[in-house]
């Protein structure tokens, strides 16, 4: 129950006076700038922009600064200015395969045409501190080498050749859209896809790993990572024409599963989608094996009773700013709700309390 | 007055300047130094597109995520009518791309090609090639392994 109070203003206005004075810090150290967020903290940045479901650097850096670096909060932030901007329309479906890879690796294939190229990549690096990074240096030049002009194919294809992966139904079919209508069980893949790419990362993450550690274990291999820039296209009815309207950096992690074949079908491998704005390779590669796991119904495979199966579990607890709207209103005044709460308990204590007193007072005329 | 273009070529302008650099658009924009007559047909708003993607790489159509979008329509005073469609929020870079959009059917179009539209499309190839070169140079060889044979 909730019931308006008043009172507090004056409290309010000065903590959040005080959490502006908060948010510069000290005032003898330089404040932050949006392009310093936007270059320096890139990733922080691209997962904001993911899990908020908007495409644009310079608000995800405004939204970090301003949430003092709760990237929740920042996503809160996202997420609520999206819900102000008119809808123009729907773009063409990006094409990946013309991506401009800056990474591409694939845990399958070693020779996959293109190439296995690492990129900015943290692998391989040692996870000590670097010290030589809390002190100013100086910028530092990446080598180069011949460019690759032609675009870089999709490994999937070349399975695709020999019928031994699954083939992607190609259609132009509608496809559901979170952000106009709600969720509805069952929600088909597109609502699903469109539902874990701006899911909590975190949370994804833990869901994908159970289902490493045998919770529905898919067996997936990383048949492709991709990391690069699609150019986005839109149809303008005014012009009668598609034009292209921007780019966007993506991360796209295409999972070969386990295989299956019945007595009319030979032996197939199955497959998972992961498709995240940003470089975000762990979310892009979660959300595949969780993509893989909630397939299980169309692909003909038994409901283990995992969690990672139950789309309405994963769908309805992947959202943060769902989870966290409702898991920190509790913090918030309930002193009505408490209030009744607190006389039910006194009630039922003074209720036990005489029915002892009466017990006793039976035993004792007894 | 009207010159003759393709559509294809109005698609390559447009795209071009959707996606340039608002601040060094608008330097090139200043250097061509002329400022054409025209009137709002719509001002320029800003809004959220739709990014759409598919299943696999090449399936269903799924919903992405939007990105931030801005537009306008104006017309000059002879009629030509230019369409901005940018990338981001800035309305100054929506109002550049429409009034280049409508001069690029005029006559000024050549000059409007050398001044803006080919630097920035150097530009974009340039910097395109810089990132692909950094990629190449991060491709794993697996075959200069020195394997002790000589």
């Amino acid at each position: 129950m909730y019931v308006a109070v008043k009172g507090g203003e004056r409290a309010i206005d000065n903590a959040h006076a005080w959490l502006a004075e908060e948010r510069r810090g000290d005032t003898s150290v330089a404040e932050l700038s949006l392009a310093q967020i936007r270059e320096q903290l890139a990733l922080a940045v691209n997962r904001v922009m993911a899990e908020g479901s908007l495409f644009d650097p310079d608000l995800a850096a405004l939204a970090i600064k301003q949430s003092r670096g709760d990237l929740i909060e920042a996503i809160f932030l996202i997420r609520a200015y999206r819900t102000t901007l008119p809808r123009f329309g729907y773009t063409l479906p990006v094409e990946t395969g013309a991506m401009a890879c800056d990474r591409r690796i694939s845990a399958t294939f070693k020779d996959a045409p293109g190439g296995q190229v690492l990129g900015p990549t943290f692998d391989y690096t040692h996870r000590l501190l670097d010290f030589k990074l809390a002190a100013e240096g100086e910028a530092v030049e990446a080598p180069t080498s011949a460019p690759r002009t032609e675009p870089t194919p999709h490994i999937t294809e070349f399975l695709q050749g020999e019928d031994i992966i699954e083939r992607e139904p190609s259609s132009d079919a509608q496809p559901g859209d979170l952000t106009r209508e709600p969720m509805a069980f069952p929600a088909d893949r597109s609502v699903r896809l469109q539902s874990l790419t701006r899911g909590d990362e975190g949370f994804i993450l833990g869901m994908a790993y159970s289902t490493q550690r045998g919770y529905a274990r898919n067996h997936a291999f990383v048949g492709e990572l991709r990391i690069g820039t699609v150019a986005v296209e839109m149809e303008i009815p005014e012009l009668g024409f598609a034009i292209e309207i921007g780019e966007v950096e993506l991360t796209e992690c295409e999972t070969v599963n386990q295989f299956k074949g019945s007595k009319t079908v030979p032996p197939q491998f199955t497959r998972g989608y992961g498709l995240v704005f940003g470089q975000s390779e762990r979310k892009s590669i979660a959300m595949a094996l969780v993509d893989r796991a909630l397939r299980w119904k169309e692909l003909g495979e038994d409901n283990l009773g995992a969690a990672a199966q139950d789309e309405e579990f994963v769908l309805s607890h992947s959202d943060n700013i769902q989870a966290t709207g409702f898991l920190e209103h509790i913090k918030l005044p309930h002193y009505v709700d408490f209030q009744s709460e607190l006389e039910l308990v006194r009630k039922l204590r003074r209720e036990a309390a005489e029915a002892v007193e009466q017990m006793a007072a039976k035993e004792a005329a007894e | 007055m009207n010159t003759t273009f393709s559509a294809e070529d109005r698609k390559s302008w447009m795209g071009l300047l959707a996606s340039a650099d608002d601040a060094r658009l608008a330097d090139l924009w200043r250097a061509f130094d002329h400022e054409p007559a025209f009137d709002w047909l719509r001002a320029p708003e800003a809004g959220g597109v739709m990014v759409r993607g598919r299943m696999g790489g090449s399936g269903a159509p799924f919903n992405l995520g939007e990105m931030t979008v801005t537009r306008c329509a104006l017309s000059l005073t002879d009629g030509t009518v230019g369409h901005g469609y940018v990338q981001g929020r800035s309305k100054a870079k929506a109002e550049m791309a429409a009034k280049i959009d409508a001069l690029m059917q005029t006559d000024a179009a050549d000059t409007l090609r050398a001044m803006i539209l080919t630097p920035l499309q150097e530009e974009r190839a340039a910097a395109k090639e810089a990132r692909a070169s950094k990629a190449a140079a991060t491709k794993v060889d697996f075959f200069t392994m020195v394997r002790g044979e000589d």
